[in-house]
């Protein structure tokens, strides 16, 4: 605020009070910030999921394919989900675990949804398989608990795909799935 | 301390070196397979060149044993007739007119779209038409082969840790007998320079599976030879001309470097420093 | 520094020029730029550097004529290059060699600055605009490695874009947002390749201001000390250019060793192959002049603290000039630190060779079982830190140093510059 502009009557003075000038200054540097920020928001938010990349969301697998203690591996939003058949003796391991010694606490049961019928099914375990680490796929049936390896960095998962050594923090995520008929599940 | 300086130079040249190799040893050291016999190759060093004569038999084994399965993605007729090619001919600098690579070419059915009904339709290949696909999809690759996807030969031998000794040593060396302990899963075979030793290729090559024109004898070893020298030109087919070209590169820059060392030496010849 | 301009125009049309517009004026006066005269080698690789800059834009720019960023066709549209576009099978390895030996030369240029301590007072902002570059390379680096669509840049993307996802709260948003999806796809390798064609001019933007600061503070020299007098400093040209001319000559014997005879030698058998989102390779490494920095991630078991410790590792070199307490610049008159600073070139290659090994490897057999990379590379990243942490401030204050000459001139003559 220059002094020189004597004729303007709206000027206070030298208290430093907010004019009517000073108001307009304001309110012009925030129209601008505003204007600007409405203009960088479609700039940024373009470089999100397009609609085509949302709509490749569901797949139908059929988990008849699978024999006991063998794998399937589907393509899902470009990530491979793991449909494995246990083993008894897997479902015991992975219910003999004290779940409270677990990075990433969470029952073997809540790790799978029900049927139709309501009831799980703990032979088929479904799960997105990407190690929750930086993203690799972990190898079946190996590690030091039985369940899976991440031979990147080196995390091993137990045979309910739960994170028990290694860097990864979190379990391997159960994908949001429905049973459409006793052998059939869509994902997604 | 220009000396720690120079030396820590050389360690930088050294140590990248060994990062290499490092990272190499790494990527095998996970199973139990064995490391690849290293074999003489006359490709290999400054001056080392393709064997034609070896890699047309390399092309009739290709053609022959592992055609079947395998496609050669990146490769179309008319490279077999190129400069540096198996079946180069200098009175053909125009591949697409060597009658050699015309009458190999017409040996494979292309699809092709019909130019009047707009139909699919199989026609010869002619020189300029890539090798075509085996299997129409992976998918499809997979269900006719147990599960596995035959790979692609054209860069079979850079893709590979171990290059040309390790395709030479899992087809001419590698199908041995099972060891006791070991758990062979069905459908595949043991192969023991394979990563996990179980590959789901049975044995391709066997004594007198072809018959050389040039009356080479065509033990398992020879046409394993003869093949990886066919697929080491496939994986980088422009390696002659690339050391052509360094050694008058390196020859340039020596004679430059030291035209630039007595400038140098004579802009600053009445300057201490 | 910058004295006043020597410049005289001799002709008539050069003196309307320089009255319109001094262009003329100004390259002299660069080109003449004040230089001590006790620089050696080590100070060609500026100009070496410079070189990578514009062989990297014009082969880049070259081959961008031929790629195709798309996930059905990029893997393809490289072995064309290398197969059938006309000089392709040079371009495209010049662009990938060029890429490692960039990198070479900064590394040197930096552990060069480093040791004669050019990152001092006045030359602060030059330190920190370097580290810019330096930043702005590695993603450069990383964002072109994504490029040929092999199983290394697919899976070195996914590993790399995971970073963003240790984030809290934020963190699994901004990764879609980074990828345009669930997972590293087309939109990811297209986005890749614009930010990687726009990034060297932002570098080449940077190396602008950083000539320009180096400009106004002068170089810095081995011994450490300011030019004082006329005869301490020689004009640029003639002197240093035919000097860093013939650095780069003897620069580019190395790179035509590995572009025409070790062409594969830098890169991995592992992106020879497609990419496969669902098949990861057994062993992911990243390039090798990101070694180091994997190493430093993976020595610590918990995700984000081993990202913290990464960046940091980086973020560390911008305080640098603050946190090296010294009032003497060149390692030549600190006989102590100097051997600090060995150590720490050294350990920069032991987490190289970390980062390139499976972590529960055995290093050294030492004992029963032997050390692991995973307990070496904690041991490295210890001493990266504490270099930083406190050796450097901490030998400031209580180190002896040696006496520093009077002058460059002196230095020279007593022959110890």
């Amino acid at each position: 605020m220059s002094d020189t502009d004597k004729s303007d009557e709206n000027h206070i003075g030298e208290g430093g009070e907010p004019t009517r000038r000073d108001f307009i200054y304001i309110a012009t540097a925030a129209a601008a910030a505003v204007g600007g920020g409405a203009f960088a928001w479609p700039l940024v938010s373009q470089m999100s999921a397009a609609g085509d990349t949302r709509a490749a969301g569901s797949i139908e697998i059929d988990l008849s394919k699978v024999s006991e203690g063998q794998q399937l591996k589907v393509l899902w939003r470009g990530k491979p989900v793991f449909v494995r058949y246990r083993t008894q003796k897997e479902i015991d391991e992975a219910d003999a675990v004290d779940i409270a010694s677990l990075p990433d606490p969470e029952t073997d049961d809540a790790r799978f949804v029900a049927n139709p019928e309501g009831k799980i099914n703990k032979h088929m375990l479904v799960m997105v398989g990407v190690c929750t680490h930086f993203g690799c796929i972990p190898v079946g049936e190996a590690g030091d608990f039985d369940g899976w390896y991440c031979p990147c960095h080196g995390s091993h998962y137990d045979t309910s795909g739960r994170i028990r050594k290694g860097p990864a923090p979190k379990n391997m995520v159960i994908p949001k799935y429905t049973y459409i008929s006793d052998t059939v599940i869509k994902v997604g | 301390m220009l000396k720690t300086m120079t030396k820590t130079f050389a360690a930088i040249a050294l140590v990248s070196t060994a990062l290499f190799a490092g990272s190499l040893n790494a990527s095998a050291a996970g199973g139990a397979e064995a490391k690849p016999e290293a074999q003489k190759w006359g490709f290999t060093g400054p001056f080392g060149t393709y064997d034609r004569l070896a890699m047309q038999r390399g092309y009739q084994v290709y053609k022959e044993t592992c055609s079947s399965c395998h496609a050669l993605e990146h490769l179309a007729f008319r490279h077999l007739g190129e400069k540096g090619g198996p079946f180069y001919d200098a009175k053909y600098p125009n591949p697409n007119d060597n009658p050699v690579v015309k009458a190999f070419a017409k040996e494979w059915e292309i699809t092709d779209l019909d130019q009047d009904s707009g139909d699919p339709i199989e026609r010869p290949g002619i020189p300029a038409d890539g090798f075509p696909d085996i299997f129409p999809n992976a998918i499809a690759a997979a269900a006719s082969n147990g599960g596995a996807v035959p790979p692609d030969l054209s860069l079979i031998v850079p893709a590979r840790v171990g290059g040309v000794d390790y395709v030479y040593s899992l087809l001419a060396k590698g199908y041995t007998d099972v060891p006791h302990d070991f758990k062979l899963s069905e459908g595949t075979n043991y192969n023991k320079y394979f990563p996990g030793n179980q590959i789901a290729m049975a044995p391709p090559l066997f004594e007198d599976a072809v018959e050389y024109a040039d009356g080479t004898k065509a033990t398992t070893e020879q046409m394993a030879r003869d093949v990886v020298e066919f697929l080491a030109w496939a994986g980088d087919p422009k390696m002659e001309v690339r050391k052509k070209v360094g050694f008058a590169t390196f020859l340039f820059l020596f004679i430059f470097a030291l035209l630039l060392f007595m400038t140098y030496k004579e802009v600053w010849r009445n300057v201490d420093h | 520094m910058s004295g006043p301009s020597t410049y005289e125009p001799k002709y008539a049309a050069e003196r309307w020029l320089d009255k319109r517009l001094p262009i003329i004026r100004m390259s002299v006066d660069f080109m003449g730029f004040p230089s001590p005269r006790n620089l050696n080698y080590w100070y060609a690789f500026g100009g070496i550097l410079t070189l990578c800059l514009v062989a990297q834009i014009i082969t880049g720019i070259i081959l961008a004529m031929h790629y195709t960023p798309h996930v059905d066709l990029a893997f393809d549209s490289v072995q064309r290059i290398r197969r059938d576009v006309p000089f392709g099978w040079l371009l495209q390895p010049m662009h990938a060699v060029g890429a490692s030996m960039f990198f070479l030369a900064v590394y040197i240029h930096m552990f060069r600055g480093m040791f004669y301590g050019s990152y001092k007072n006045p030359r602060e902002l030059l330190w920190i605009i370097g580290c810019l570059i330096y930043l702005a390379m590695m993603a450069t680096g990383f964002l072109g490695y994504t490029l040929p669509w092999g199983q290394m840049s697919f899976w070195g993307a996914t590993v790399i874009t995971g970073f963003f996802g240790a984030i809290p709260i934020v963190g699994e948003s901004l990764q879609q947002w980074l990828l345009g999806g669930y997972s590293v796809g087309n939109p990811t390798l297209q986005r890749f390749f614009s930010l990687h064609y726009l990034l060297p001019f932002v570098i080449a933007a940077l190396v602008g201001l950083h000539i320009w600061a180096v400009h106004h503070v002068g170089q810095n020299n081995p011994i450490g000390i300011e030019p004082k007098s006329k005869s301490d400093t020689l004009p640029f040209h003639p002197f240093y250019t035919m000097k860093d001319a013939f650095a780069i000559a003897v620069f580019l014997m190395i790179f035509a060793l590995f572009v025409f005879y070790l062409p594969d030698a830098l890169g991995h058998a592992d992106n020879y192959q497609r990419a496969d989102p669902m098949k990861t390779p057994p062993h992911i490494v990243p390039e090798w002049y990101f070694l180091p920095f994997y190493a430093i991630l993976r020595a610590v078991p918990d995700k984000l603290l081993g990202i913290i410790l990464m960046f940091g590792a980086i973020a560390v070199l911008f305080v640098l000039p603050w946190l090296d307490t010294s009032k003497v610049r060149s390692m030549r008159f600190r006989p102590i630190t100097k051997w600090f600073f060995i150590i720490f070139l050294i350990n920069g290659f032991i987490l190289g060779w970390c980062g390139a090994k499976a972590p529960d490897a055995i290093a050294i057999p030492i004992g029963e079982h032997g050390m692991t990379f995973k307990w070496l590379s904690r041991i490295s990243t210890l001493y990266y830190f504490a270099y930083f942490i406190p050796i450097l401030p901490v030998m400031g204050w209580i180190e002896k140093t040696k006496p520093l000459p009077e002058s460059i001139t002196k230095a020279v003559l007593s022959g110890d510059a």
